[in-house]
């Protein structure tokens, strides 16, 4: 097993000493899944190094250590899901904060909106809505390379169900605030489940927050499905502290002319590693991948991007960008594979980044894996330094160096954020990177983390 | 206005003006001409502040102060503006962006408060109009995607909101179609004041039938070889430059 890590074994005994109470407070439907997913992570075990897809990136710096886990919450936990407020107060969306991966309220666990919207615990969706878990849960999230996923089935207790249905257009998006609180270092796993029915509509915002100063390593997974001529639109804002890692594993499945947009914004975070699998299932589905990562001091940002062009006419376009200061690492490895039938794929990849020291260094592998002939495929990377000639011209106009080097960043950053649709959040998102760039905490108020 | 005396630089250890001399009073237009690779972008360069270039030797005074000690963007606040020869792409920074900045960078240095949006809008209007410039390249970023024409007619329109006291103009009409030289032209003289004055660079007289210089000079291997009236261009244009070759050489 070559691309197994020791460090494995310490999360498979937390699956044996635990998966009794785990079980007991979970579903059958979603119980039934993890015998075969232990199995298979008992298998694959924690990616290493020696993994093609994992070759920039060392999950052993924050999985070789001892964590707490939580598996059946307390009310005395959620007491600062409860209290806490998204300080983007222009936007108006429908809020669910989750605690260490859990639905807070205990009464009330799944709401319906109007449009016949469905939001709440995963758990509580099961028990209510079988068929609906049944046919999806665990449909997406397939991998035979990466035990994580696998470790996220087989022990994740609850996570976030938005069911769309058919022809809803909710007015509004719905944000899922991950909070993590602890007081002691903590390993936690999140899930969602997204569906999106035909001809609907789905705009999703997902905050990743850490609340105490612990050292925290999260492993989530999201699978999404998004039906026929249906659109969702996903902006995940990671905004932990540097002692945290974060790996998620977002699985995006599309049917026949569905339109998703997905982007990911890195502010802040110790070891971030962002999985993103587009699988085009259906003719004519268009998808937009997006992410920036703005890292430095030690912090390390690894996007692994992977679009799946099973069927013809269907369009994708890859734009992932970071900025990488001080001793920061990054690293992006974007595969766009296009199946023996998937004629009249229209394929895009750009991958950009600017380091601001000599120390900083970024990784980036494109892997295009093409079986079909009538094809329009592009890809291309850069690694470079900021354009001396664009900032002279501008100091040129009475533009101090300082101020032309900000306006350089934010600019080369802001290609990725003006594709943001949810107008409220992009403009915090702006403010937030500028802050970023300036070197002044760019924390959301509400975070009681004040770290440095 | 300004003063240069003697005036050595080069790139990478190779030595490209060899001692120019030069004096600008206010109100005066004055034409540089000359063949490529004698100096004249370079020249450009250095009174704009390009740190690439090594100065090894003279003296620029602008405005009784040496200019060679003030960094790039000081320069443009006490009135120096360069008009590029290849204005630079900057995705991702608005033109509005941009421009604003400038503007209120130059205000602050007055002592003056920021315009406010819809003074600034105002004044970019009336401006834009100036050079016919298309009010969709506002919206867009900096020289992304515009053609030859329409960047130069960007650095006129950036002139004319940064009303400098001293505009270069470096090869401006290279690239431009008659009608696009005629706009650049226009502006340029619209933006003439009897306290401001220009260097405009160019390699053919064609721009010269537009902007009338009072002065024209000829530089030739990092050196001012001759300085006349405007009939000077008119001479270069029929004859080209080896005239001044061999005058040089029979001198010597």
């Amino acid at each position: 097993m070559n691309g197994k890590s020791g460090v494995s074994d310490f999360f498979s005994r937390l699956y044996y000493e635990n998966i009794g109470r785990i079980g007991e407070s979970s579903t059958p439907i979603i119980n039934s899944f993890r015998k075969e997913a232990i199995e298979k992570f008992n298998l694959l075990g924690v990616p290493t190094k020696k993994m093609e897809s994992y070759k920039y990136t060392n999950l052993e710096t924050f999985f070789r250590h001892d964590y707490q886990s939580y598996f059946i919450p307390e009310a005395s936990h959620f007491r600062k899901a409860e209290e806490f407020r998204c300080d983007v107060t222009e936007l108006d969306a429908h809020g669910i904060v989750l605690m260490n991966g859990f639905y807070p309220t205990i009464n009330g666990k799944l709401r319906e909106l109007p449009g016949g919207i469905i939001i709440g615990s995963l758990n509580a969706a099961a028990r209510k809505y079988p068929d609906l878990i049944e046919k999806h849960y665990g449909k997406y999230a397939r991998s035979d390379s990466d035990g994580l996923i696998h470790l996220n089935t087989a022990m994740v207790p609850d996570g976030v169900f938005i069911f769309v249905p058919r022809g809803s257009v909710p007015g509004k998006p719905v944000q899922v605030v991950n909070l993590v609180d602890s007081e002691q270092d903590t390993f936690d796993q999140h899930r969602k489940l997204i569906i999106v029915e035909e001809n609907a509509e789905c705009s999703l915002i997902i905050c990743d927050h850490t609340m105490s100063p612990q050292r925290f390593l999260t492993n989530a997974v999201l699978e999404i499905h998004v039906a026929e001529n249906s659109s969702f639109d996903l902006i995940r804002v990671q905004n932990e502290h540097n002692n945290a890692c974060k790996v998620t594993h977002t699985f995006i499945h599309q049917e026949r002319n569905s339109r998703v947009t997905s982007g990911i914004i890195t502010l802040h975070g110790g070891l971030v590693r962002n999985n993103t699998y587009h699988r085009l299932n259906g003719e004519g589905a268009d998808c937009n991948s997006y992410g920036l990562s703005l890292a430095d001091k030690w912090q390390h940002i690894d996007n692994y991007v992977s679009v799946d062009h099973a069927s013809p006419n269907c369009t994708s376009n890859q734009l992932f960008k970071g900025v990488f200061d001080d001793v920061s690492t990054g690293a992006f490895n974007g595969r766009i594979h296009v199946a023996p039938d998937a004629q009249g794929t229209v394929a895009y990849q750009k991958n950009n980044s600017i380091l601001l020291t000599d120390q900083a260094r970024m990784d980036t592998k494109p892997q295009l894996e093409i079986y079909a002939d009538d094809v329009k495929c592009s890809h291309g990377a850069t690694v470079g330094q900021l354009d001396n000639d664009a900032l002279f011209y501008m100091q040129s106009r009475g533009i101090d160096k300082r101020q032309a080097l900000l306006m350089l960043m934010f600019g080369f950053a802001h290609e990725v954020t003006r594709n943001l649709k949810v107008d409220a959040l992009r403009e915090r998102i702006d403010g937030l990177i500028m802050q970023r760039l300036r070197g002044e905490l760019s924390q959301c108020a509400s975070c009681m983390v004040k770290c440095v | 206005m300004l003063s240069i005396k003697n005036l050595e630089a080069g790139i990478n250890g190779k030595m490209i003006l060899k001692g120019i001399n030069l004096e600008i009073k206010a109100g005066e237009i004055h034409a540089i001409m000359g063949p490529n690779g004698s100096g004249k972008s370079t020249l450009a360069a250095v009174l704009a502040g390009r740190d690439f270039i090594e100065i090894s030797g003279g003296t620029v005074t602008y405005m009784g102060n040496d200019l060679l000690q003030m960094a790039p963007e000081d320069r443009s606040k006490e009135g120096i503006f360069l008009g590029f020869q290849y204005p630079v792409e900057i995705p991702g920074v608005s033109m509005v962006n941009f421009i604003k900045t400038a503007v209120n960078e130059h205000r602050k240095h007055r002592g003056l408060a920021p315009l406010s949006a819809s003074d600034f809008l105002k004044l970019m209007q009336e401006k834009k109009e100036l050079v016919e410039i298309d009010s969709k390249l506002a919206n867009r970023s900096v020289n992304e995607g515009f053609s030859g024409g329409e960047k130069k007619k960007n650095e006129i329109f950036q002139m004319a909101m940064l009303e400098p006291k001293l505009a270069i103009l470096d090869e401006t009409d290279s690239g431009l179609d008659i009608d696009a030289l005629r706009i650049v032209a226009n502006g340029v003289n619209r933006l003439r004041k009897p306290d401001n004055a220009s260097i405009v660079i160019t390699h053919y007289q064609r721009l010269l039938d537009y902007i009338i210089p009072d002065v024209v000079h000829v530089l030739y291997d990092g050196r001012i070889v001759k300085t006349a009236g405007k009939e000077l261009a008119l001479e270069l244009e029929e004859k080209g430059y080896d005239w001044i070759k061999q005058e040089l050489y029979n001198h010597n």
